[in-house]
């Protein structure tokens, strides 16, 4: 705290010295934050695919008998639906704010492995295209987002569809843990001086859950994959019932993954609420270290949980017992920290931005998805509501008024950062109003039509069921949400041209990425920071709200080269060269190890396109190119 | 990991850059990676070896991993004459599969691998120092000795799986032959990989010599793997093989 807070400029440059622009800089970055940018676009890109798919749905389903889509069509829209939006949105919408955030919160330069790190985003942009371009050809996925075998078996699922699938998981199976190795090195390996863990920013510390959870859970699905893959190429027999397989062997390793995931989708939104509720109370987060360990035990017992999915498949009254009652044990961590948003805010001096909106209707929205989910727990209510739309309703009510949500405001809240400039408020409000009330025309009628038995992924119903007037206000909703969205295309695309001028701090928030410029400089800070406390900044601009919170001198860090919380406001916009940084060299080598390795996996189609000849030339050839780019990559200096 | 430089270069500019090489923990940054790479793979084998264990017995038809079988009915015995005494012509008996003493041996090779990736990875860290400029203290030959007990232990495997399927079973046979070969096969391909990992270093050896801080974490990484792929093969044949 040696340092004085000088007084933020008008604007900050548009562009660091020394940085580069045009295709090349972006297909050759191994820049944390440009890969994030990569990560934001491209997964807003297939937030757009995903929400016409689930437009079309809802239009096919608006009335009785609908005839805007065939049966065979509406299997691979449900299907690419869910598997796009957990995938191909919000993973990658999460992980772009892992790369964007993590290096900047615990006051890094990169990540630990930069290539590696631009290798994971082109695994996921090509394994992204391969699983959603089959959809043109009426080829598309078609067995739901959670593939069960033997459904999805070459008996009952013959044809491309299941392959892309399959494969399609499981490049971008590679992509999630690749990135996973990435963020837990990154995450202990790379904190600022005196940046101790329970120091770290919130949305850092629920990241660093999220990677452990990817690194535990996605082999489960991999091996699950793998024998699918197996029986439907190679002629194993895991999933054939007339051999003696159990049915039930894809559900649990499916679900030892799938529900795990369901934290993974969430856990990173949760965290984005946490640094946006402090920072428009104007008070830091209640109950921080409370926060931290609700989100370590959700992580933990999120592992414990996984046959809650499965108790209409008659497990048993041990099983369910056991399963019933971690469900509901898990509602512990997770209401607590509903209650800490809460009192964050309680008493706090309150700003209404968008960002806080979203904020604020997560917690909201995810209480109500969260209480329909202990319903779930309750293995004879279960029974009436499983394969219903309630069940639609309960996970869009966590996944897209907390999931989606919280990412929205993280996008609001972080797009003045990222891009220097500030979004619109006014067409952010108009974005939040139709997000906020269509999500709910649409959603909560599906409780009822739930509880009237409508059953999931039927592409039509007749009339006189009592399941009209639901659906036609589900239908109404949709158009609110695809109004909302657009307009948040539009704000998104022209404040970066036309936004106000953002300065360092765009909000008054107490944590480290805000000390320096926006956007930052290629290297981010100039001087590695020497941290005190959880809210460095607010420690210099706002002693009063970091005074009841440990500190520790300056003086006790281990590194003594480096200023105490560096204040870049004064800094000049040097280039990395300048100042003597080494940063990593660009590399398009990461980009054709990627896409190597998806023709290398992906090339299996052909077993079943083509010939078991074709299929091997193919895959021969790709495996050869990606070891030759692999042995490039490795014998090139980093930096 | 994906960025181990095979170059001196590139990895860890010790003692200068201090600040883009600063660690929180004083570790590299490989190390931390590796031990997750680890503990994903213990799930990775946890399911397959989850499904092996769920599958046991459930096969419809032989051959059986510990069971005489018949080619002709399901009979299953534990003796070739409780077999035929059950109906089954002397020339349909098939015989349990899995052959514990052969197992036995390579299990022995692997395990014996990883004290010699001990020494190898003594021989890098006292590389240069006097009493190490022996060949048998050196790194060349230890790694040399690691990787060749890997590939017996593979030849092995290859003699394994060709016996089995010249004894009837294969892939599709039955779910024995699916999680079987699947679960072995897995791990096969660990060990292989393990011993392209471990030729390579061996080729940096030769070719400039490993010593220093930086080369000592190159083989350290390299071995921690191979220790996990000997333990995982403990428990598979403990689990596979020993109980019956």
């Amino acid at each position: 705290m040696a340092t004085t807070a000088a007084p933020a400029p008008a604007y900050a440059a548009a562009h660091a010295a020394g940085e580069q622009t045009g295709l090349w800089s972006w297909l050759a970055t191994v820049d944390h934050k440009r890969i994030g940018t990569l990560y934001l676009w491209t997964a807003l890109g297939f937030l757009f695919v995903g929400g016409i798919e689930a437009f079309i749905m809802r239009l096919q389903l608006m009335q009785p008998n609908g005839q805007v889509v065939s049966a065979e069509l509406y299997n691979q829209l449900f299907t690419m639906h869910g598997t796009t939006m957990i995938f191909l949105v919000v993973m990658p919408l999460s992980a772009a704010f892992f790369n964007y955030l993590i290096p900047l919160q615990i006051g890094a330069r990169d990540v630990a492995f930069p290539r590696l790190n631009a290798f994971s985003y082109w695994v996921y942009l090509f394994g992204g295209l391969f699983m959603t371009i089959p959809i043109f050809f009426n080829a598309a996925p078609d067995g739901g987002w959670f593939g069960y075998a033997p459904l999805t078996t070459l008996q009952f699922s013959a044809g491309l569809h299941i392959d892309f699938w399959v494969l399609g998981l499981q490049i971008l199976g590679v992509s999630s843990l690749a990135a996973a190795f990435n963020f837990i090195t990154t995450i202990i390996n790379m904190r600022a001086p005196g940046m101790t863990l329970m120091r770290m920013p919130i949305f850092t510390w629920m990241s660093f859950v999220v990677q452990f959870l990817l690194v535990l859970a996605f082999p489960a699905i991999t091996i699950a994959l793998f024998f699918l893959q197996f029986d439907r190429f190679f002629g194993t027999q895991f999933y054939e019932i007339a051999a003696g397989a159990d049915p039930l062997l894809w559900q649990h390793l499916f679900w030892v993954f799938g529900h795990p995931e369901v934290y993974i989708l969430i856990l990173p939104a949760f965290g984005l609420a946490s640094e946006i509720l402090p920072t428009f109370s104007q008070k830091p987060l209640f109950g921080y270290n409370v926060m931290v360990y609700s989100g370590i035990m959700i992580g933990f017992l999120g592992f414990g949980v996984w046959a809650h999915h499965m108790f209409a498949v008659g497990m048993g009254a041990t099983a369910d017992t056991i399963f019933s009652m971690a469900t509901m044990l898990i509602g512990i961590p997770t209401g607590v920290k509903i209650f800490n948003w809460i009192a964050t805010m309680w008493g706090g001096n309150l700003r209404f931005t968008v960002a806080m909106k979203f904020a604020i209707a997560l917690v909201a929205l995810f209480t109500i998805g969260g209480i329909s989910g202990v319903m779930h727990s309750s293995p004879p209510t279960d029974l009436q509501q499983t394969d219903t739309y309630f069940i639609v309703a309960h996970f869009h009510y966590v996944l897209f008024g907390g999931s989606i949500m919280g990412i929205m405001g993280g996008i609001y809240h972080y797009y003045p950062k990222i891009t220097g400039r500030y979004m619109s408020e006014k067409l952010g409000n108009w974005h939040f109003w139709l997000f906020f009330i269509g999500m709910n025309m649409t959603f909560f009628p599906m409780h009822f039509s739930g509880m009237l038995g409508m059953p999931r992924r039927i592409y039509t119903y007749d009339v006189g069921q009592g399941w009209e007037t639901f659906n036609l206000w589900s239908t109404i909703g949709v158009f609110f949400q695809a109004a909302g969205l657009l307009i948040f295309a539009w704000n998104f695309l022209k404040s970066r041209k036309s936004g106000e001028r953002a300065p360092n701090d765009a909000w008054g928030a107490g944590t480290l990425e805000w000390s320096i410029p926006s956007p930052p400089p290629e290297y981010n800070f100039a001087q590695l920071p020497v941290v005190t406390s959880r809210y460095p900044l607010w420690d210099l601009k706002h002693p009063e709200r970091t005074a009841d919170i440990a500190h520790s001198a300056p003086d006790q860090m281990t590194i003594t080269d480096s200023h105490a919380v560096p204040m870049h406001e004064e800094t000049e916009r040097k280039s990395a060269k300048d100042l003597g940084i080494p940063m990593p060299f660009p590399t398009i080598k990461p980009l054709f190890a990627a896409l190597f390795m998806v023709i290398m996996v992906g090339g299996l189609v052909f077993i079943h396109a083509a010939t078991l000849q074709v299929a091997l030339a193919v895959m021969i050839s790709a495996a050869a190119l990606f070891i030759g780019t692999v042995y490039g990559w490795l014998t090139s200096p980093l930096e | 990991m994906a960025t181990a430089a095979l170059d001196t270069h590139d990895a860890g500019h010790a003692g200068h850059g201090e600040h883009a090489h600063y660690t929180t923990t004083g570790l590299e940054h490989r190390k931390i990676a590796i031990w997750a790479l680890i503990g994903s793979e213990c799930m990775l084998f946890a399911s397959l070896i989850s499904t092996y264990l769920v599958y046991k017995g459930r096969s419809k038809v032989g051959p059986w991993p510990h069971d005489w079988g018949c080619k002709t009915s399901n009979v299953i015995g534990k003796t070739a004459e409780a077999v035929q005494a059950a109906g089954c012509a002397a020339a349909d008996v098939m015989k349990p599969i899995l052959d514990i003493p052969v197992t036995s041996q390579s299990t022995f090779v692997l395990l014996m691998s990883s004290l010699a990736m001990v020494l190898a990875l003594e021989g890098v860290e006292n590389a240069g120092k006097a009493g190490y400029d022996k060949w048998y203290k050196g790194s060349k030959f230890w790694l040399a000795m690691t990787a060749v007990m890997g590939a017996t232990f593979l030849g092995y495997q290859s003699y394994e799986f060709t016996s089995f399927v010249h004894e009837g079973l294969t892939i599709d046979t039955n779910l024995f032959g699916s999680s079987f070969f699947t679960l072995t096969g897995f791990h096969g391909t660990h060990v292989a990989v393990g011993v392209l990992w471990l030729m390579t270093l061996l080729f940096i050896d030769m070719k400039r010599g490993l010593k220093g801080k930086t080369d000592v974490l190159l083989v350290d990484i390299c071995a921690l793997y191979w220790h996990f792929v000997d333990v995982v093969w403990i428990a598979i044949f403990t689990l596979i093989y020993l109980i019956q």
